[in-house]
């Protein structure tokens, strides 16, 4: 089944996959998410199983990364290594930096292959149970993925929900795909084929960063020497290895859900191995099972956000929604029908985020030194740089420039939705599923002559709406019993 | 605890109408009407070639949605004040006049001129003055990126003074 891998272009693709994943993890702003976007031009070059194999090893190696900053100079790389924050850097204060990153590497490792093995087993069956989805069903489904996404996303879920329906709105400009009639264009032709994915990635991503971090040049980041990446000790085993089970676990099943996989699943990996831990008081003071905690939850929900994007089409997380998009530029539809024809390519897929942990773990080991000196390119040679990049990369898709002020615009807007709270994820997966609400909903009345009622009548269609109004109404029962 | 306690007295004291949560609502209702209005203008299409629901329901439900929960943000604000976010420094409005400048001149003069212009402004602003560094980013690497981009990817940039003399 792994017979393509051990082609050495794929390999050679693998590895500059997980190194430049690295790069883009440890650079705080950056990560897999708008790194996925910028390269998505270049992956045209290559063929598609290359293509996604870059794009997972990047997604693998830059959720890592952003342990090696958030332990070295206590600022995440990527939100996903927040939580890594609480405990890596007071451990490294201490003088156990190589102690830290050691856990992290390993922790990280151990969450990414185990989602891995989530992903084998599971994805088959998701998908297998997708045929028996019709377009009622997957209307249903889309609107639970969206309602997920804004209930257990980071920060309002009433914000989220007005995020993921601009999104949504976005993905409504240009000409309507069933009648041809045009929408939002105000005759500029450019528009009548609508927003593509990649300005609007790249602006809310990396230009909006780019905006955020013209805000902080005053920053000063408190560097803590490291010697060298240590193995964990054996007792630094037997504490940690329930946690990083557990974790592993944990972030599996958030990944799964549409959210944004590894932000929620390292907060929630933490607070569950402060709470089944003996040395509690510990936790925030440099807590090694804090550090595994996080570091396998977020990893963990690599493999579990590609669950739902291989074996229906929905993805789980933003990096996975830049995933997706490079699966459709390359002409693979993910689903069912994937599993059955191209059993293939899917095994090459799963193939590649294995080895692509276990060379994170490699380079992470002998190499988080050299990773954490990127740091000191300053921003203000970085971001123009990272900017030129974005331009070019942008216009390359279309050739248009009409892309480029497009990416602009949402850089601009991006910086104002995360100063006043939104987040730019729920943007994204509602622009990436757009096109399948509305097309579903469309086709659903269609088959039910036009009755809205008619969809309680489908059990799995219905199932998905009552987990919807009870995924809406979780955000509102956590706030009233902590008020209690 | 008390700095946040301070910053949302400092946004309570202010008047309604300088507030950011009036300021958020205000902008994405004004956005959302127009958008709505907008609607009103598409095509409808003849009830036998329609397809469950007219190309302008769909985008009328969201907007209408986007208005509804925009409301139940301002409202729910009043109880719960946002946090006043500190005042935005001089290289952030410099970025965005960086913005400006690099739409006018790919339009007016070249593509790769922009990202020159641009990446020497940004830089300068934010602190870089040694002109090779300048040079670096303004110069040299979006040279690499724009042969990197011609040669790899075979992509043809839009005519303009500079990228002229490469092509003829």
């Amino acid at each position: 089944m792994m017979t393509p891998l051990f082609s050495s272009k794929l390999l050679i693709v693998l590895i500059f996959g997980t190194l430049f994943g690295l790069i883009l993890g440890v650079l705080p702003g950056l990560g897999p998410t708008t790194g996925g976007a910028l390269i998505l031009p270049f992956t045209m070059t290559l063929d598609p199983l290359s293509a996604i194999v870059l794009l997972t090893s990047i997604y693998c190696a830059g959720t890592y990364g952003g342990a090696i900053t958030a332990v070295l100079i206590n600022t995440p790389g990527t939100p996903a290594a927040a939580a890594t924050c609480l405990d890596g850097y007071p451990l490294a204060q201490k003088g156990e930096a190589g102690r830290a990153l050691g856990m992290a590497t390993v922790s990280s490792t151990v969450g990414g292959i185990f989602s891995v093995i989530v992903l084998v087993f599971f994805a088959p069956v998701l998908a297998q149970l997708a045929y028996e989805f019709g377009q009622p069903e997957y209307f249903a489904l889309a609107i639970f993925g969206l309602t997920m996404l804004a209930s257990i996303g980071e920060g309002s879920p009433i914000k989220n929900l007005i995020a993921g329906a601009f999104g949504i709105l976005i993905s409504t400009i240009g000409k309507d795909f069933m009648t041809s009639i045009d929408r939002f264009t105000y005759g500029i032709n450019e528009l009548s084929v609508g927003i593509g994915f990649i300005p609007v990635v790249v602006g809310l991503f990396a230009i909006s960063e780019m905006l955020t971090q013209s805000t902080l040049l005053d920053q000063v980041f408190k560097r803590v020497a490291l010697k060298a990446v240590k193995l964990p000790s054996l007792d630094d085993y037997k504490k940690t290895w329930k946690t990083i089970l557990r974790s592993s676990g944990i972030g599996s099943f958030i990944g799964v859900l549409p959210a944004e996989g590894g932000t929620v699943a390292s907060l929630i990996g933490y607070s569950e191995a402060k709470r089944f831990s003996k040395e509690p008081e510990e936790f925030g003071k440099g807590s090694i099972e804090g550090i595994a905690g996080a570091e396998a939850a977020n990893n963990a929900a690599t493999g579990g956000a590609m669950v739902p994007t291989l074996a229906l089409g929905i993805p789980g997380s933003a990096t996975t929604a830049v995933i997706l998009t490079g699966l459709i530029i390359h002409g693979v539809r993910p689903g069912p029908d994937l599993f059955r024809e191209q059993p293939d390519f899917l095994y090459g897929i799963f193939g590649a985020m294995l080895i692509a942990n276990v060379l994170f773990f490699i380079f992470g080991f002998f190499g988080a030194k050299l990773f954490a000196r990127i740091t000191l390119v300053p921003n203000k040679i970085l971001w123009p740089m990272i900017f030129a990049v974005s331009v070019c990369g942008t216009y390359s898709l279309s050739q248009s420039i009409i892309d480029v002020w497009i990416m602009l615009f949402f850089g601009v807007l991006g910086f104002f939705m995360r100063r006043f709270g939104f987040s730019v994820v729920p943007v994204i997966i509602g622009l990436i599923l757009g096109e399948l609400v509305e097309g579903t909903l469309r086709q659903s009345l269609v088959i039910f002559d036009g009755n809205w009622l008619m969809f309680l009548t489908r059990p799995i269609a219905l199932t998905f709406f009552i987990l919807s109004l009870i995924a809406l109404a979780f955000p509102l029962l956590r706030s009233k019993k902590q008020k209690k | 605890m008390n700095n946040v306690r301070n910053k949302k007295r400092a946004n309570k004291s202010l008047p309604f109408f300088f507030k950011d949560e009036f300021k958020v609502f205000f902008v994405i209702i004004f956005v959302s009407t127009i958008l709505l209005i907008t609607t009103f203008t598409f095509d409808k299409v003849p009830p036998i070639l329609n397809r469950g629901i007219q190309p302008a329901t769909f985008p009328k439900g969201l907007l209408v949605l986007i208005m509804f929960l925009t409301a139940v943000i301002y409202y729910l604000s009043f109880k719960n004040p946002w946090k006043k976010e500190k005042k935005l420094p001089k290289p952030f409005f410099l970025t965005i006049l960086s913005f400006i400048l690099f739409i006018i001149i790919s339009k007016t003069l070249d593509f790769f001129l922009a990202i020159s212009v641009l990446s020497i402004f940004v830089s300068y602003n934010w602190g870089e003055k040694r002109i090779f560094y300048l040079l670096l980013v303004g110069i040299l690497f979006p040279l690499v990126v724009f042969i990197f981009f011609e040669m790899i990817l075979g992509l043809r940039f839009p005519p303009g003074i500079i990228t002229n003399l490469y092509y003829y």
